[in-house]
Order: C-alpha cells, then sequence, then structure tokens
C-alpha cells in the first residue's frame, strides 16, 4: 500500500504495535455497545479480553476486521485502517473489494467454526490462498497439509467439516486462519461451542501459536488458559476497558471492584 | 421356557418386531387392481395398440419431441438468469432493487401460464411496433412486432418470464438458507463479494435449489404442451397434427403420454445424480440410485432390530 494508508508515524503508534484502538465507539440504534475503548497489541503477543456477555468484547474484536463498523475512533491494524480511508480529517467507507485486501492479512475463529461445509478439509484450508492470494494449487495443497499436521488432523484432509467433531472442526479453521499468513489473528470465543472434553486440543493448538510467536487477540471465558498463555490480560465491562496488564496482577490484585467481583463470579 | 435366561440367570429374552398383516391384504388388492389394469387396458381394443406401436417412433412425433426438450431447455435457461439477477435484487439492501424484484415475482407469478402465452402471441395488438429512439438524435430502429414475435419466440419469452417467477423465488430462498457465519468467514479471509457469492454461498445454496428446480423442470417440459395452442409445433401439437387427418385420437394421445413419461423418467435420474454431488457432504459416499429407489419395494414390514 502507498505511503498514506500507513499512519504509525502519524498517529505516533509504536512501530511494533500490531492492533492499535482509540476511542473506538459503536452503537446499534440507541444501544451504545463501545463506548470508546482504548487497546495496543504488540507484535507477538496475546491479549485475551475477558468480561460479561454483554461487554461488547466480543463486538470490539469483530470491529477489527470491520465484520462490525465503527461509529467513531480509530482502529489501526499493523498501521493500516480497516475499512476506512483517512481524507480531509474523514474517515470514508470503503468498498467491499478494497477492504478484503486488507482482511486478508487478519485471520479470524469463529465460535461456530464457520467452516464451508460444501469443501472437504483440505479445501477449506486451500480455498482462500488459491482464490484470494493466487497461490498454486499444489503449493497450496502442501501448506495446508503441513498447517494441518501442526493441528494434529492431516489424516482428515479427505472428510468434509460434518464428518468431524467440534473440537477437530475448531482446529481445522485456525489451519484455515493461518494459512493466510495473517498478521494477528482473531479468536472469538473458540472454545464456548465445544464439548469439554475437547476444549483442551483447541487450546493446547492456540498456546503453540502463541509461543511460535502469532500475534493474537482471544475473546474467551477460560480464565485459566488466558492467565497462562496472555501477555495481556484485558478486562471489559460496559463498553470499556476496565483494565488491561499483565494476568498476574489483573486476577490477583485488580484495582477494580468490578473487575474482583466478575472474577470472583467465573472461578 | 427354560431357555430365557443363561447359566447366570440373566433373562435372555428375545424381541419380536410387531406384525402388520393389513400390509399383506393391501399390497395384495393393490396387486390384483394393478391387474385388472393392465388387461383392461391390453383388451380395449379402442386403444389401438397397433396404431400405438406405429406412431411411437414416427418421423413428426419424434421433430415435435426435440423441439419440446429444446424448447425445455431454452426456457429453463432463461428462467435461471433472469431468477438469479431476480433473486439478487430482492435480497439488495436497496428498495429500488428489491422493489422491482418482488413486482416481477408477484406478475409473472400471479398471472397463468397460457394467459401470457396468448398475450405475448398477441403483441402486436397493443405494441403494433417497436422503437428505439433518443430525443435530440432520432430513431435508432424499429421494427414491426408482427415480424418479431413468432409463435416459437413468444413462447420462449411468455414461459421463460412465468418460470423466472417461480425460480427467483427457489433461488432466494436457497441462498437464504446459507448461514451468515459462511459470508463472515469467507469475507475474513479476503474473499471478494463476487467470489463469495460463487465460490461459497451458491455452491451450498444449490443443495436447497436442486430440488425444486427438478420438480420445476419437469412441470416445465410438460407445461411446454401449452405452446400448441399458438401452433409451436411441439410434441402434442405434432400429434394433434397426425390425427386431425387420421383420426386416431386415442392413440396419438397415448404416444404423446409414453414420451412424456419416458422423458421425466430420465430426468428424475439425472435430478437424483446432481443432488447427491451438491450434498456430497451429507451422502454416504457413491450411494447408488438403486438402493434409494428400490429399497423400500419389498418391505412389507419395517425392520426395528438395531443393526
Amino acid at each position: 500500500m502507498n505511503a498514506l494508508s500507513r499512519h504509525h508515524d502519524r498517529f505516533n503508534v509504536p512501530s511494533n504495535v500490531v492492533v492499535h484502538a482509540r476511542g473506538v465507539q459503536k452503537s446499534y440504534g440507541t444501544l451504545s455497545v463501545l463506548k470508546g475503548v482504548d487497546l495496543d497489541v504488540p507484535s507477538g503477543s496475546v491479549a485475551c479480553i475477558i468480561g460479561p456477555s454483554g461487554s461488547g468484547k466480543s463486538t470490539f474484536l469483530r470491529c477489527i476486521n470491520h465484520l462490525e463498523k465503527i461509529d467513531a475512533g480509530l482502529l489501526l491494524v499493523d498501521g493500516d485502517l480497516v475499512g476506512y480511508e483517512l481524507r480531509d480529517d474523514k474517515l470514508y467507507e470503503l468498498p467491499a473489494s478494497t477492504i478484503c485486501r486488507k482482511r486478508a492479512d487478519i485471520g479470524m475463529v469463529f465460535q461456530n467454526f464457520n467452516l464451508f461445509s460444501h469443501l472437504t478439509v483440505l479445501g477449506n484450508v486451500t480455498e482462500a490462498p488459491v482464490q484470494v492470494r493466487g497461490t498454486p494449487v499444489k503449493e497450496a495443497n502442501e501448506r495446508a497439509i503441513e498447517l494441518l499436521a501442526k493441528v494434529g488432523l492431516a489424516d482428515k484432509r479427505n472428510s468434509y467439516p460434518s464428518q468431524l467433531s467440534g473440537g477437530q472442526q475448531q482446529r481445522v479453521a485456525i489451519a484455515r486462519a493461518l494459512a493466510m499468513n495473517p498478521k494477528v489473528i482473531l479468536f472469538d470465543e473458540p472454545t464456548s461451542a465445544l464439548d469439554p472434553e475437547l476444549v483442551g486440543d483447541v487450546l493446547n493448538v492456540m498456546k503453540d501459536l502463541a509461543r511460535d510467536g502469532m500475534t493474537m487477540v482471544v475473546v474467551t471465558h477460560e480464565i485459566g488458559f488466558a492467565s497462562e498463555v496472555a501477555d495481556q490480560l484485558v478486562f471489559m465491562d460496559s463498553g470499556v476497558v476496565v483494565e488491561a496488564g499483565k494476568p498476574s496482577e489483573v486476577i490477583t490484585n485488580s484495582s477494580s471492584a468490578r473487575t474482583r467481583e466478575f472474577l470472583s463470579r467465573v472461578r | 421356557m427354560e431357555n430365557t435366561s443363561d447359566k447366570l440367570g440373566v433373562p435372555q429374552f428375545k424381541t419380536v418386531p410387531l406384525r402388520h398383516p393389513f400390509r399383506y391384504v393391501a399390497a395384495t388388492i393393490v396387486v390384483l387392481l394393478f391387474t385388472l389394469l393392465v388387461f383392461g387396458a391390453a383388451r380395449n381394443q379402442a386403444l389401438q395398440w397397433a396404431a400405438v406401436g406405429r406412431y411411437l417412433f414416427n418421423d413428426q412425433v419424434l421433430d415435435g419431441l426435440l423441439q419440446t426438450i429444446l424448447l425445455t431447455i431454452a426456457i429453463m435457461i432463461l428462467a435461471v438468469v433472469a431468477g438469479i439477477v431476480i433473486a439478487l435484487m430482492n435480497l439488495s439492501p436497496s428498495n429500488l432493487l428489491s422493489l422491482p424484484a418482488r413486482g416481477f415475482v408477484w406478475l409473472f407469478r400471479g398471472t397463468p401460464a397460457l394467459v401470457q402465452l396468448i398475450l405475448w402471441y398477441n403483441l402486436a395488438l397493443f405494441v403494433p411496433e417497436m422503437t428505439l429512439s433518443i430525443p435530440g438524435v432520432g430513431t435508432l430502429f424499429s421494427v414491426s412486432s408482427n415480424d418479431v414475435m413468432t409463435p416459437l419466440l413468444a413462447a420462449i419469452l411468455a414461459l421463460g418470464l412465468h418460470e423466472a417467477g417461480y425460480m427467483a423465488e427457489i433461488i432466494r430462498s436457497g441462498i437464504q438458507s446459507v448461514g451468515k457465519g459462511q459470508t463472515e468467514a469467507a469475507l475474513c479471509l479476503g474473499m471478494k463479494p463476487s467470489k463469495l457469492m460463487w465460490r461459497i454461498i451458491m455452491p451450498q445454496a444449490m443443495r436447497v435449489i436442486i430440488p425444486p428446480t427438478g420438480n420445476e423442470t419437469i412441470n416445465l417440459l410438460k407445461t411446454t404442451s401449452l405452446v400448441s395452442t399458438i401452433a409451436v409445433d411441439d410434441l402434442l401439437y405434432s400429434a394433434q397434427g397426425i390425427y386431425s387427418r387420421t383420426f386416431e385420437t386415442v392413440p396419438l394421445l397415448i404416444v404423446v403420454t409414453i414420451w412424456y413419461l419416458i422423458v421425466v423418467s430420465i430426468m428424475s435420474v439425472g435430478q437424483f445424480y446432481l443432488e447427491r454431488h451438491f450434498a456430497r457432504d451429507q451422502y454416504a459416499p457413491r450411494t447408488k440410485l438403486s438402493t434409494v429407489a428400490f429399497a423400500n419395494i419389498f418391505r412389507l414390514r419395517r425392520e426395528v432390530v438395531a443393526k
């Protein structure tokens, strides 16, 4: 992209920050869901967002890749605006065909997996590299098999999603996101729809990713996972970030009464 | 009774499936009636089976059959293309697009095919000339409706637009059946809206679209017989042409019936394989048509014993 669309310098964002949010606001009609969210996610770090339901954490995650439009504020991913173009101090919304180029760098893993049900596991992983990036099919297949091996599902490559368990589907979804070599992966409650005994497999794959230095933003209810993996634990409530910091600090001696109350209820 | 317990005294009862004696009675009656019907038809002199055999492969009949098939294909192509456009318009967030689409469906689905057919055929009565002129530039072209609106074109337009009204609704419901999550997942992978539609949504929508489309095509094949009223020489019109000379009305109508049945049967087989292709993640691999079609024919009592 041209120099205009890189805004690290212009907004004084440290160059290693992948997700930079300042005063992000979003409302549905009169219901204000995000009331000014601030967050920085440095490259190679893991930010886990926790908070009560309705606190706006999933909405914020979906704003990062412009699945939801923001009403006000600044959201940069790798120094780029997603979904908007800055001209004359106004953010102009871009057409979908332009947005998708930037979206391709932002991976997303959904609560309900959302695998393409008409494609095999291998097809799910290779679809975007081949169709969006123009990777040759042979190369995409090799890389996909590599990624499927990484999530422990190389032998399922010819199965259809409906033939897999929830945990397996979610691991395929992670491989599908990885196939695009994203700069950051967003996880929207990735284990909430899983049977308890399948949660571990998915969390292990995510831990491996964190260890490999993948930048991740994870909305989760798994406090145990968050405290183990997160570099930054973010507590959101009523559309704002109440506090963010090292998991040990947030969990053991939070300065906020709301955080303490939430943690006491989920643990 | 001594065998109902094993060595440890645990009861080992055998289950006996419920018998359905009435099914045997009903099946016997049906077979009997069917036999009577076949004998009655075979013995009925008025049906003139010899004439049926003579005309079954008559050149004029076969030409009519070909015309009927070609007409069905042409109409269906027009209906599918128009149906996709109308369906996409209908799903547009803009009322400027969705309202005309709904109007189209309302108009063409709400009027009988035969009425539309005759209206298009008589287009010249209310639109004598078709003219394209731009103010200040002049007339670009002008043609007489009578010259353009041949019976064949009237047939394709009338039935094509009528069918498009139905196809638009079938395609719309198919597209809507694909979950929103599929769209979001594809968008997150950087897919353009057009690619998203053709690579992700449509292949999955086909699962919902194919069965009713198959029914529509079969329906359409039979509906094309209406074109005989405006002198398009389809299967029925060809047969009518022959029996108006020879007065062998009944045997020729039987010939027509036989040909419609043959083509519909072939189409049904094609529909089965199409459905299987688009639902390939649902079917056990390589389900054969014969397994599905004949699985229940000889089953008089349902197997309730677990596998």
